[in-house]
């Protein structure tokens, strides 16, 4: 359903396809040597797994509330619970709240176990048409 | 008197895949604050509409050049993980536009540490977008970097 992230260049540099189930969809990192930040454990870049979490809040919200240009981040926060091993990457956004200006969006990634997520991120979206 | 740390820096900023693959680039230094810079690239570009340098490139500009602000700040290099990172996007990045971004570690308890930064193309003063984040320091062990990649010695506490 959702040819957003096919179009946007970074979103391809980090390889992301979409799944998507009804409207809600799930966003894949595949695992990529370039990901990795850290070679000794080795654990991929936390703003590697950051991007995949704002691409997918941005995804989602294109996907349910369409509009002419893409959803611009007002700001994003990043909880990074647990290192990402050099696997998948796996993301879902929930959107709790969207208004005429402003949409509110929680998003999780994770591996191999949905439940337990190595990143959560809050995020807020511009929704309107005109500038910040 | 020149940190030890200070020779690793251009390795720091820019050797590992992922920040080299980005392209990243060591950029200078000047007391506790450090810069690192993001050459702008095509395929980089979050909006194709805009040409401007992707949030979530942004973001991992933020994230990495605040991790050398606090090994600036501890004197040594250890591994930190990063706990979480807050950006605000004040304005859309100019197109076709390198980014720089500099951080300051302003606070380092024993397991913290607290790091403000900055994204701009010209002056810290006119920024793209700011961070505040806090990292973990590898002498705090249960949420140390990698601690759920090893098996716990200490399981079952």
């Amino acid at each position: 359903m959702s040819d957003l992230l096919d179009r946007l260049p970074y979103a391809r540099f980090l390889g992301l396809t979409t799944a998507s189930e009804g409207q809600i969809l799930t966003v894949t990192m595949p695992f990529d040597q370039k990901l990795i930040g850290n070679p000794i454990l080795p654990a991929l870049h936390g703003g590697s797994t950051a991007a995949l979490l704002e691409l997918t809040a941005v995804a989602q919200v294109a996907a349910l509330y369409p509009r002419l240009r893409l959803p611009r981040p007002i700001n994003v926060t990043v909880a990074y619970l647990r290192s990402g091993r050099p696997v998948d990457v796996h993301a879902r956004a929930r959107i709790s709240k969207a208004g005429r200006t402003v949409a509110h969006v929680l998003a999780e990634a994770w591996q191999d176990d949905e439940a337990q997520p190595i990143a959560a991120l809050t995020a807020h979206f511009l929704m309107a048409e005109d500038d910040l | 008197m020149q940190s030890p740390i200070l020779d690793l820096l251009p390795q720091l900023a820019a050797g590992a895949a992922h920040t080299h693959a980005l392209g990243f680039v060591y950029d200078s230094v000047d007391g506790d604050r450090v810069r690192i810079r993001a050459p702008w690239r095509e395929d980089l570009v979050g909006d194709p509409d805009t040409g401007v340098l992707s949030g979530g490139l942004v973001t991992t500009l933020l994230d990495h050049v605040g991790g050398l602000a606090v090994w600036i700040a501890l004197g040594r290099f250890e591994s930190i993980a990063t706990l979480d990172l807050r950006v605000d996007y004040m304005r859309a990045a100019e197109a076709r536009r390198d980014l720089v971004a500099e951080a300051r570690c302003y606070h380092l308890t024993r397991s913290v540490a607290f790091v403000r930064a900055w994204a701009f193309e010209d002056s810290p003063d006119d920024p793209v977008a700011a961070a505040q984040s806090a990292y973990m320091l590898s002498s705090s062990r249960s949420r140390g970097l990698g601690a759920n990649l090893r098996i716990a010695p200490e399981a079952g506490r």
